[in-house]
């Protein structure tokens, strides 16, 4: 029943892209457009939120549209009705942002035929049961997303950025498409059923095929150049949805190939994951610290996030292979939950900065800054989105990489020599990011909001619209909601981990005040409630008894600085000044930092200049020999273009006899 | 053999390990040659430890060498070296502190991992272990000798391998006490052969900083 | 009737670390000065000159935002929780389930993300330095503590405190990899309370100082909400240490008066111990470049890290 709403919710969007694009010069286009792909969100989020409530047996749909002698399947279990729930959940909070935000848009037909159609084709994804529809969704998610990162087409920067998109996508799909292949010739059919039936022949190769299929579209180093440009690159609400919600479907592709279709997990799998999640997690908080651009700051920290996401499918993995289910369905259940709560706060971040950007017309924070007594709720909700994404308590970022932190500590059950030198290292990765992602937010919100104005634009900067502070405030309540309630949550993901792992965490809804406790009460326990009400109540107190006991007079003066009076705002630390004792520890082997401080002789007047040189290694390392290699390739194989026809017909002759030779061997 | 003086035992073994990140981490030289001294007086009291639980006197004789030739007389003799020579300042490493012991750190993990795998579940673990730290304390008195340029603390570096061999010895229950006491006199020569070398050096090339001596061998860095 | 003694309890803790926080901090300074041959100000200046913040007129910036305004009774809170959630005299307190190990070090967290954010509120280049470098002295010190909870939590089976307590408490052995957090924990308590050889808590040259920095805009009631929970915090860390690796005599759950009675006095000899070790070693040593503060504190992580690398290999470490 859910199923067959969950296609007529798409089929509204689909008709939605329609409509956006007949009407789109129209003044009240966005209203219509974004109106409809909220209420189609809104449907399918109810649908799919129903489906794992009541957790029935998996509904199955077959269209007879696609292939003609296949059709198209459709199902829904509980995996495609939760990351159904994630992806109309963010499509949901976009369309509403969208519906304020739309006014900034300049080319308002660029954008609104392609949105509806790239939530299209994220749920058709999920909901997708064979191969055939499944690649046909992706690959339809990937070009209505790269029409959406260039739709501001007039600046270069993103048509590179479009152009490194949509190159990076098409070698994830082809990694798919192989690993279709595999998995359908140990099937014989392209249907999911089939697959699921049948034992693959080579899963570890499937693995690596899902592994940089689905990595590249999430944003595994080294597969996430792409993602930093291309995800700033598009309007702000659909930057969110990149961001907080496509990452997901493609965690969703990994999850559904590996832990559905795939056999049994072989112990070396996990090591992979385990070993790029951890280096995801680093190199994308320290990349992130780097940045002084506020959306780039923000994609790097996507990078981050799906670093601790797939650290935790790592983990679950290497659970299941020592066939150990019920630290398997913690590790799965910490992973499935970051990935909703990473939806919802990189939503509401992105949000902030589009607000920012729709305020003031700048993304640079070097020239923002003084905005909380301008814009005070987006503020507001940005540095609650701010503290979730840094893990702080009581958040619901804490709560999932808590979880995570609780998995790990399990796994000294793990046999393997492998895994017990390399899932340490990890957790001090993830450690490390967490703090390193508290460092980069204070500076990403102090800069932004905080201090004085560092321009004129920024000082004139005024609250943004209604829809817009709607979806961010709803969004930082969802956050909220999540940390101090997260047994519910976890509850709500039971059958999605028992379907993929055959066991589930204990229950938590009904547990004492609805605390947290992952595997035994004197192992762990969190309760995000009662920290929260204690932390709320101790405020209060504190001022009641301050306000009682003491003063409460207040004085307006002029900021001392040592003795001198404040100067330009531009003498504040800036973002990259903020940095700069990170980059010196960090930076120094990961980005090959260099500072040249150019100091001119006493009694010149030119300024003193310093120079800070970063390099990218694995762009370096990886991509660039890649695009050279790419090019000099070309240029010798230039010269086939200008062949006779009797050499075209020898190089065809060759070429048959070579596969026929193939053939022969062969079988 | 109860579980405490097993627990002592390791406690020291994996004190000497600690001993030796200081010394990784220590780029200062008069701390430097504190921290040595620290590493031999742990290295003397692991041994005497192991003289009284294995009930074997003739081990509290290198427990003394140790005390000594390596916490007392070595210490003391470098200290006058690193006056005489002048470079009492900071030392030059060649990668950063982090890093260095970071890899200090994956070398612990490899030799946990080579010497439980390699000893069989037959032997006791809390040996194979004391025997994982040895070989720890042997892999990180090489790393500094790779990490450092000057001569004095490489020669640190290279005596507290020696140590760790030493650990190895003693834990292993039964090596002679010949070739213990031959192994600490012909440490004592390295050292006096180093310590002749150094002054050559330095006389030859105003510094101790080894690099000097690639330049020589028209090797360019 | 036992419901009401348990939260009697529980509120005790609360209300005893509130309390004994300045003493802590006047003691440590009486010390301190004793050790450099001063007289030191009396043992309770802490709660008089937090009286007399409390009680003055606050000045704020022209452009302080609520968020400088409501910030230092949040991070007061946090802290006060978090220092609440350690246990002091007693084990096994109503409501020490809430938050474990990793949950104490996040509420710190969130009460240091929120100071950080204070410090570069008014816009003065002093705020900023001082948010800058703490925040990188937490970006190594907070993992470095994540890896401290990790070994001893491997351990004792447990990231709850109460359990962690009454575990090392019965199965007490010399074990290397808490020979490793101790030494690591150490470190960490002196970075992440401001201590020499980190930063120095009585400076007032503006280059040298981190924590002093940041509140350098503050005055009045506010300062005297973030010098009380500066203060707990301090009382926090030496509770944690007293707490895992000095378990005794802490009162189990249900035990008579005399037992509750002897572990808050065992509880003020453990306080006064771990205040007189630390200012023995602050007074020996020279406070560091701040640049050498992050080696300093690498090491305490790669000692965390080398001990749970010990326990994932081998359970006996």
């Amino acid at each position: 029943m859910q199923g067959g709403i969950a296609l007529w919710g798409v089929a509204v969007l689909l008709a939605s892209a329609g409509v956006a694009a007949l009407i789109a010069s129209h003044r009240w286009a966005r209203h219509v457009g974004y109106g409809l792909c909220l209420g189609a969100c809104l449907g399918l989020m109810l649908a799919s939120g129903h489906y794992l409530v009541l957790a029935p047996a998996p509904q199955s749909l077959h269209l007879p549209v696609g292939l003609p002698w296949t059709g198209a399947y459709f199902r829904l279990d509980p995996l495609a009705a939760y990351f159904l729930l994630v992806v109309n959940l963010g499509g949901a909070g976009a369309s509403l942002f969208a519906i304020g935000y739309g006014r900034n848009e300049p080319q308002p037909a660029r954008v609104l035929p392609f949105y509806p159609l790239f939530l299209a084709a994220m749920n058709l994804v999920v909901l997708a049961d064979d191969a055939f529809g499944f690649l046909l969704a992706w690959e339809l998610m990937s070009l209505a997303s790269w029409a959406l990162v260039v739709a501001h087409h007039h600046d270069p920067d993103n048509l590179r950025a479009g152009y490194i998109y949509i190159l990076m996508a098409s070698f994830g799909t082809l990694a798919l498409l192989l690993a279709f292949g595999v998995l359908a010739a140990s099937s014989g059919g392209y249907s999911f059923a089939e697959m699921r039936s049948a034992s693959p022949a080579a899963p570890g190769l499937i693995l690596l095929l899902a592994l940089v299929g689905a990595g590249s579209k999430a944003g595994l180093v080294p597969l996430h150049v792409w993602l930093p440009l291309a995800h700033p690159a598009a309007p702000s609400h659909v930057s969110a949805l990149m961001s907080g919600v496509m990452t997901k479907v493609a965690v969703y592709g990994f999850m559904r190939m590996v832990f559905d279709l795939n056999g049994a997990p072989a112990w070396w799998w996990s090591v992979l994951v385990i070993t790029l999640a951890g280096i995801s997690s680093l190199l994308g908080v320290l990349g992130a610290l780097m940045q002084h651009d506020l959306k780039r700051l923000l994609a790097y920290h996507t990078v981050e996030n799906i670093g601790i996401i797939f650290l935790g499918l790592g983990l679950a993995l290497a659970f299941s292979a020592h066939a150990l289910p019920a630290p398997a369905a913690l590790a799965l259940s910490a992973a499935l939950f970051h990935v909703f709560n990473h939806s919802l706060f990189k939503s509401l971040l992105f949000f902030g900065s589009g607000a920012v950007l729709g305020a003031t017309g700048e993304r640079d924070m070097e020239r923002l800054g003084g905005l909380i007594g301008r814009m005070p709720l987006t503020a507001f909700a940005f540095l609650t989105g701010a503290m979730a994404i840094s893990a702080l308590p009581p958040l619901n970022g804490f709560v999932s990489e808590w979880l995570t932190l609780q998995a790990i500590l399990i796994s000294p059950q793990l046999p393997s020599w492998a895994l017990k030198l390399i899932v340490p290292a990890a957790g001090a990765m993830l450690a490390l990011s967490a703090a390193l992602a508290a460092a980069c937010f204070v500076k990403a919100f102090g800069v932004t909001f905080l201090g004085r104005p560092r321009t004129a634009a920024a000082a004139a900067a005024r609250e943004t619209d209604r829809a817009s502070l709607t979806a961010m405030l709803a969004a930082a309540l969802l956050c909220l909601m999540a940390g101090v309630l997260p047994g519910p949550c976890l509850d709500a993901l039971a059958p999605v981990v028992e379907a993929l792992t055959g066991a589930r965490m204990p229950p938590q809804s009904w547990l004492t005040a609805l605390s947290l406790v992952p595997v035994a009460e004197s192992r762990s326990s969190y309760n995000g409630l009662l920290v929260f009400v204690f932390v709320a109540a101790g405020t209060l107190l504190s001022i009641a008894v301050v306000y009682c006991v003491g003063s409460r007079a207040v004085r307006r003066g002029p900021a001392w600085d040592c003795g001198f009076p404040l100067v330009s705002p531009l003498s504040q630390y800036s973002a990259d000044s903020f940095a700069q004792p990170i980059r010196r520890v960090f930076g120094r082997v990961v980005f090959q930092a260099r500072e040249h401080v150019e100091m001119p002789p006493p009694g010149d007047a030119r300024p003193a200049r310093l120079t800070v040189t970063l390099k990218d290694l694995v762009w370096d390392g990886l991509y660039a020999p890649l695009a050279a290699g790419v090019v000099i390739a070309a240029e010798r194989l230039n010269h086939l273009q200008f062949l006779t026809i009797r050499q075209y017909l020898s190089l065809v002759f060759v070429a048959l006899v070579g596969l026929l030779l193939a053939v022969s061997i062969w079988t | 053999m109860d579980r405490h003086a097993f627990d002592v035992a390791h406690m020291l073994a994996g004190g000497l390990v600690l001993v030796s990140f200081m010394l990784l981490y220590q780029d200062r030289m008069f701390a430097l040659l504190n921290v040595f001294a620290v590493h031999a007086l742990v290295l003397s009291a692991s041994i005497a430890w192991q003289a009284y639980i294995q009930g074997a006197e003739h081990l509290y004789v290198p427990a003394a060498i140790a005390l000594l030739l390596k916490a007392v007389i070595i210490p003391i003799a470098l200290r006058r070296i690193v006056i005489r020579l002048d470079i009492h300042r900071s030392i030059e490493t060649v990668v950063g502190v982090g890093p260095t012991l970071f890899a200090g750190i994956a070398l612990v993990a490899l030799s946990m991992v080579v010497m439980l795998k390699a000893t069989g579940a037959s032997i006791d673990p809390l040996a194979r272990e004391d025997l994982a730290f040895a070989l720890s304390v042997v892999l990180l008195g090489l790393l500094m000798m790779v990490m450092r340029r000057n001569a004095v603390s490489q020669i640190v570096g290279f005596m507290s391998m020696e140590n760790g061999l030493l650990l190895a010895a003693t834990g292993a229950k039964g090596m002679p006490l010949v070739v213990e006491i031959s192994i600490a006199f012909s440490v004592l020569v390295a050292f006096i052969v180093i310590g002749v070398f150094l002054f050559r050096i330095r006389e030859r090339f105003d510094t101790v900083d080894v690099a000097a001596l690639d330049s020589f061998r028209g090797e360019r860095r | 009737m036992d419901v009401m003694l348990a939260l009697a309890l529980q509120g005790g803790q609360m209300c005893g670390v509130l309390l004994l926080a300045p003493l802590l901090l006047g003691f440590t300074r009486r010390l301190k000065a004793r050790l450099l041959r001063r007289r030191g100000p009396p043992l309770l200046q802490p709660y008089r000159d937090l009286l007399k913040l409390v009680r003055k007129q606050v000045v704020l910036a022209d452009n302080a935002s609520w968020l400088f305004r409501g910030a230092p009774y949040v991070i007061f809170a946090a802290t006060w929780v978090a220092a609440a959630l350690v246990p002091t005299f007693a084990i096994g307190l109503t409501f020490s389930w809430i938050g474990d190990m990793i949950a104490v070090i996040a509420l710190l967290g969130t009460a240091r993300f929120l100071l950080a954010l204070a410090g570069m509120d008014v816009g003065t280049s002093f705020g900023g330095i001082g948010s800058s470098r703490e925040m990188l002295f937490a970006s190594l010190a907070e993992p470095a503590m994540i890896m401290i909870v990790f070994t001893v939590a491997l351990v004792a089976g447990s990231t709850q405190l109460s359990f962690v307590a009454s575990f090392m408490h019965d199965n007490v052995s010399l074990r290397v990899s808490l020979g490793l957090a101790v030494a690591a924990l150490a470190i960490v308590a002196l970075a992440e309370n401001a201590r020499i050889p980190v930063d120095n808590p009585a400076t007032h040259l503006e280059l040298t100082m981190v924590h002093e920095a940041m509140v350098l805009e503050y005055g009045g009631r506010h300062l005297a909400m973030i010098e009380l929970a500066a203060a707990l915090k301090l009382l926090l860390y030496v509770s944690l240490v007293a707490c895992i690796f000095l378990p005794w005599g802490l009162a189990a759950t249900g035990s008579g008066a005399a037992a509750y009675a002897i572990g808050a006095a065992l509880y003020l000899g453990k306080l006064a111990a771990g205040g007189f070790f630390m200012v023995l070693f602050e007074t020996s040593i020279a406070k560091m470049r701040v640049f050498r503060v992050p080696q300093f504190l690498a090491a305490a992580l790669m000692l965390g890290l080398l001990g749970t690398l010990l326990l994932f290999v081998s359970r006996s470490f």
